[in-house]
């Protein structure tokens, strides 16, 4: 595909990654220190009283309340994020549950995962995916809860994929025998996702 | 909030500009040949991909400022110290190679069975998509009434103000310039909040259809405001193009 691209005269670099970040940025992304911010419509705000986790099949998950679920052990991890919209932000601080835990908890497997968040949002995972240290479900940020913006109470967090895998508001990860897409996915983007291998768009 | 799948592979193509027009003194449309397109929807955007002579490639997204059926075209501002942009407005001209994919999304996207009434706020270039809309709704006969919020810095930074001083009926376009207004200005002269929209947006109860699109700040700053005045969310749309440009 490269070798039909033609050539941009007079159209340079602008930044040089400095050399310090080398294998630590996939193809195509740039770092950033902000934490942008990225949804489909606006922010939901949803009262910690009302909320609550489900993970499992349908109609026979295991649910906790917010008390419940902060009871719960948790973690803290410093991972570097990558979102399909080009920007890469290192080092970041969250604290939550490992979804090993969860599913322990729950006693459920299942091939895939359907993440599903207040405002209708869903988005699909392999459950290898979310399992053996690699996702969490995050509700403190630098050592704060959760914004609203950035998907508190809480959200996915599964820093080895597109950031749009890590849904905000999620509320629920239903196990499923296929890997159906959820909305992004549904509107052409990659049913997987690896930054890695530049999945942004489905057939990449 | 299921929408219609549209999973077609996309593949990079090379199109060849045949137009640019002069917008703002920092804006640019570019009218493009595009050799294999199989149409959008009004809202969409598609992305650019610039290979450099060393090798170096650089992508970046931009809504189609186009209606469906009309030539592919999209609006581009200069950002100076951004590395695309620049490019594109600058450099660029008839008949010049440009390498793209698209069209891609199908979430903020209107189409007239979506119906109405229409609420477009648009900060900056964040107008190109609403754009697209307002000539696809013109094109289709569609007579949703439309009242477009449109915040720019000075009048000089008002992209298609021609077009927008001669909206087709049943559309609305009110301005707010933020930054400098003209000796004699009528408009709005302040940022798009909760209390500008509270003047010029319909209220919740006439239940709008509302997009918002433009620089993030903007864009969280009158959808935040339209859920709080109690539009519901599933009624606001919005597109964020990132920390680019100013209102
Ligand atoms: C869906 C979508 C639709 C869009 N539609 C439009 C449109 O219709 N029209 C339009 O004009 N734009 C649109 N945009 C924005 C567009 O994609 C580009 O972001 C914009 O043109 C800027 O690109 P650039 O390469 O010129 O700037 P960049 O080089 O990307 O820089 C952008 C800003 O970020 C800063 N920056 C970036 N990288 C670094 C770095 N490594 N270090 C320090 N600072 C950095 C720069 O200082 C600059 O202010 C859209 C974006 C999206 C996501």
């Amino acid at each position: 595909m490269t070798a039909m691209s033609p050539i941009a005269r007079g159209f340079h670099r602008r930044r040089q990654e400095p050399a310090e970040n080398a294998g630590r940025v996939p193809p195509g992304q740039y770092v950033t220190k902000d934490f942008p911010v990225l949804s489909a419509g606006p922010t939901p705000h949803t009262a910690l009283d009302r909320w609550s986790f489900s993970i499992g099949r349908s109609g026979r998950q295991k649910t906790w309340n917010w008390a419940e679920f902060r009871a719960l052990p948790s973690q803290d991890v410093t991972v570097d994020i990558h979102c399909v919209t080009k920007w890469t932000k290192f080092d970041t601080a969250w604290q939550g549950v490992s979804v090993d835990t969860l599913l322990d908890l729950a006693g459920h497997d299942g091939p895939f995962a359907m993440a599903h968040c207040d405002g209708g949002y869903t988005t699909n995972l392999p459950v290898a995916d979310l399992t053996g240290g690699k996702a969490w479900v995050a509700y403190a940020y630098d050592g704060q809860p959760l914004a609203p913006e950035h998907g508190g109470p809480a959200r996915l967090l599964v820093p080895h994929l597109y950031f749009w895998k890590s849904a905000k508001w999620v509320r629920s990860l239903e196990l499923r025998d296929t890997n159906d897409p959820g909305f992004w996915e549904n509107y052409g983007y990659h049913i997987y996702g690896d930054p890695w291998r530049e999945q942004r768009y489905a057939g990449d | 909030m299921a929408g219609t799948a549209l999973r077609r592979r996309l593949t990079w193509q090379v199109a060849k500009v045949s137009a640019v027009t002069v917008e703002t003194a920092s804006v640019r449309t570019l009218t493009l040949d595009v050799p294999d397109w199989p149409g959008h929807q009004a809202g969409q955007h598609l992305d650019i991909r610039l290979t450099a002579e060393d090798g170096y490639v650089a992508e970046r997204s931009y809504s189609i400022a186009s209606a469906p059926g009309e030539p592919v075209a999209i609006t581009v501002e200069r950002l100076d110290d951004g590395e695309v942009s620049p490019y594109l407005t600058d450099e660029l001209r008839a008949g010049d190679d440009l390498e793209l994919r698209g069209p891609i999304g199908g979430y903020f996207v209107w189409e007239p069975e979506d119906g109405g009434p229409l609420l477009l706020l648009a900060g900056g270039s964040g107008i190109v998509p609403l754009r697209s809309i307002l000539r696809h709704r013109e094109r289709t006969g569609s007579t949703v009434p439309v009242r477009l919020l449109y915040s720019s810095r000075t009048l000089d930074d008002v992209i298609y103000q021609a077009e927008l001083d001669q909206p087709a009926r049943g559309v609305e376009v009110i301005h707010t310039l933020t930054r400098q207004q003209p000796p004699g200005w009528a408009g709005y002269a302040r940022r798009a909040d909760a209390a500008l929209l509270a003047e010029v947006a319909w209220p919740a109860d006439a239940m709008p259809l509302a997009y918002a699109c433009g620089p993030t700040s903007f864009v969280e700053a009158v959808s935040q405001a339209l859920v709080q005045s109690g539009h519901p969310p599933e009624r606001v749309k919005t597109e964020r193009f990132g920390a680019t440009g100013g209102t």
